[in-house]
């Protein structure tokens, strides 16, 4: 019993449990069938938002105000740019893989330079980049070479044992990622920042360093996930990013990490992108209408929020 | 508030006297910075295009400034208690969904709709506040209800504007186009009532020291309220009002004004927290955007994919100006 109660109160469970609920109430409804399918399905699309949350997540963590909400326009110009240099060949798979990671990083050090320069909210500096983002993207994405290498497409769809390899990449990366925030020096400094930046730097965090980091490491996950994206649907284009602002800062809350900073798990983000993801499909399985989908999306989401209730300021 | 904010405005007040003068010259500065960004725009058209600067010229240009500076106003109450709306865009589009349809065929149950949304609206601030929820994920989710209820009300884009809605927006007084003088109004009407009157300077003082005013005995439930149900209120305006432009709606109308609300806000010198909010800058910051974004690119032979780029770029050289002025503020 210990072991159970000790289970609860972790912040992540949560997330798990309302994504084994949805899918409970899928399958009750098929009749149990295609159980196992749904749940390939789910692992196969969470994989995207995973990505994107952990970069997330680590922005968030630094504190109240910080978000990535270039996110989507990064992924959509980071998608054409791997299509670009890919090229429709296998051989510049990789190649265009690390062109994808380069955008991405380069959109993350712009941010923060905005951030530092001009001594902006993150969330303006953010906006005001994937603005300019968005644009670039339409403009160079126009008439462009937009399908993905066969083999890259087929990496991106390969399964083994009704396992995306994708999904077990995924777990290993977000193994790490829990390991780096939860053990290294950088995520110490990350959660010791978002917990009071005025004593991290009296305490020699170099705040400075770390935040430059951390929205440089969210803007080339979401450059990674837009490379990703374009080989899973076989094909990039401007809106791809689209939907995922609130999936990444949704699965992050959901998962049980603090939006006032500071506090932050990894799991949970595994867990939300699940719910979110099998939540859509049970609503596409009782067959709603786009309407319906989207209202109740949005009142699920804060009706989790509002469960899971704001932090307590501390002070 | 963090102490050193409250150490830096003691340290202000020992300045001396020319000290004093800079400091004002510099403030003066950054007030007026909405509308020298708003005067740069216009000689910049006026360079451009000559023929522009007419009355029918405005008329075409700033033909959907007055949603922009409404639903601008909306988002600015929200920020003004720190907190951030980014369903408002959507908010808007559910409005005109429901301007086009229900306000025109049964009035009665349109108004009691919109009623009723404005409620909703208040209904978030009192959760926000006593939940203690981060505003963003709340109207990010609240987004994705008012663009799903907007698609229930429209499927399909159509619809028809109201007639006493058309006839309002097709108003042409002399001598000055409609928008211009619909934004004075806006503007003057708001800042009396929030920066000239005692109950404007508590929902102000609630996003500047939320601890000293609810230590001073007022209820911070109710300014929360009261700012998000006037957000709601300029929300609702602003669906009509752009409804009475375009006569018909569609339910992805609204989407793009989210972020041009805040990107207006802050254009027009107002700041993410502490209650620093300006409404006749934010009117001028929606002119501007409502400006730059379209005809000053036309008129520079940019093509539409800039468009976007365009405002992102006026953000970050307005906000590099700020920081310029500020500088000489310290």
């Amino acid at each position: 019993m210990v072991s159970v109660k000790a289970l609860l109160g972790r912040p992540w469970i949560w997330s798990f449990l309302g994504a084994v609920l949805v899918w409970l109430a899928t399958i009750v409804f098929t009749g149990g069938y295609g159980a196992g399918g749904m749940v390939t399905a789910a692992l196969s699309l969470a994989v995207f938002t995973v990505i994107v949350g952990v970069g997330q997540m680590f922005v968030i963590t630094l504190g109240p105000g910080n978000v990535d909400l270039s996110l989507p326009a990064n992924i959509g110009l980071a998608s054409a740019v791997a299509m670009k240099v890919m090229d429709g060949s296998d051989t510049m798979i990789a190649v265009g893989l690390l062109a994808a990671l380069a955008t991405g990083a380069a959109i993350g050090v712009v941010n923060y330079l905005l951030i530092w320069a001009l001594r902006i909210p993150p969330i303006i500096a953010t906006l005001s980049a994937s603005f300019i983002i968005q644009s670039i993207d339409i403009s160079y994405g126009r008439g462009l070479q937009i399908k993905p290498p066969p083999g890259f497409a087929d990496f991106a769809n390969w399964q083994v044992l009704g396992i995306p390899v994708l999904a077990i990449l995924t777990v290993l990366f977000t193994i790490g990622a829990a390991i780096a925030l939860q053990r290294m020096i950088y995520g110490r400094s990350v959660l010791a920042i978002g917990q009071n930046i005025r004593a991290a730097w009296l305490a020699g965090v170099n705040v400075g360093r770390i935040r430059f980091l951390t929205y440089t490491l969210s803007g080339a996950l979401g450059g990674i996930d837009g490379a990703l994206l374009a080989g899973y649907f076989r094909g990039a284009n401007v809106d791809i990013g689209n939907e995922y602002l609130l999936a990444s800062i949704a699965v992050v809350v959901i998962g049980g990490t603090s939006v006032a900073g500071g506090k932050a798990n990894v799991p949970g983000v595994w867990g939300a992108a699940l719910f979110l993801v099998l939540l859509l499909t049970m609503l596409n399985t009782f067959g709603v209408s786009a309407g319906v989908r989207l209202l109740l999306t949005g009142l699920i989401i804060v009706g989790v929020i509002t469960a899971a209730g704001g932090q307590k300021a501390l002070r | 508030m963090r102490p050193e904010m409250t150490a830096a405005s003691v340290d202000t007040g020992l300045k001396t006297s020319s000290e004093r003068g800079a400091l004002a010259r510099a403030r003066l500065l950054r007030g007026l910075l909405p509308a020298l960004s708003l005067a740069l725009v216009l000689i910049a058209i006026a360079w451009l295009n000559p023929r522009a600067i007419s009355y029918f010229g405005f008329s075409l240009m700033l033909n959907l400034a007055i949603p922009i500076a409404l639903a601008t106003i909306a988002q600015m109450f929200v920020i003004a208690g720190n907190e951030l709306d980014l369903s408002i865009g959507t908010f808007v589009g559910f409005v005109g969904c429901v301007t086009a349809t229900w306000l025109k065929d049964a009035p009665l149950i349109g108004v009691a709709i919109l009623l009723g949304s404005i409620g909703v609206y208040a209904l978030l601030g009192a959760l926000i506040h006593l939940r203690n929820l981060p505003s963003i994920v709340v109207t990010l989710g609240m987004s994705f209800v008012w663009q799903g209820l907007a698609i229930l009300v429209l499927p399909k884009p159509g619809g028809k504007a109201p007639d006493w809605l058309l006839a309002i927006m097709a108003f042409k007084p002399p001598f000055v186009p409609f928008p211009i003088i619909a934004a004075l109004l806006i503007g003057l009407i708001v800042h009396f009532g929030l920066m000239r009157t005692s109950y404007g300077v508590i929902l102000r003082g609630s996003g500047g020291n939320p601890a000293a005013l609810g230590r001073a005995g007022w209820s911070l439930l109710k300014t929360k309220i009261v700012l998000f149900s006037l957000a709601g209120l300029f929300g609702v305006l602003s669906g009509m009002a752009l409804i009475g432009i375009t006569t018909s709606a569609d339910a992805n109308i609204g989407n793009g004004y989210t972020l041009l609300a805040i990107a207006g806000v802050i254009l027009g010198g107002g700041e993410f927290v502490g209650g620093r909010v300006s409404p006749i800058g934010a009117v001028l910051g929606a002119l501007t955007l409502a400006l730059a974004a379209s005809p000053l690119l036309t008129f520079m032979h940019i093509p539409p994919d800039w468009q976007v780029a365009a405002n992102g770029a006026i953000l970050i050289i307005v906000l590099a100006a700020r920081v310029l002025i500020s500088r000489r503020e310290r």
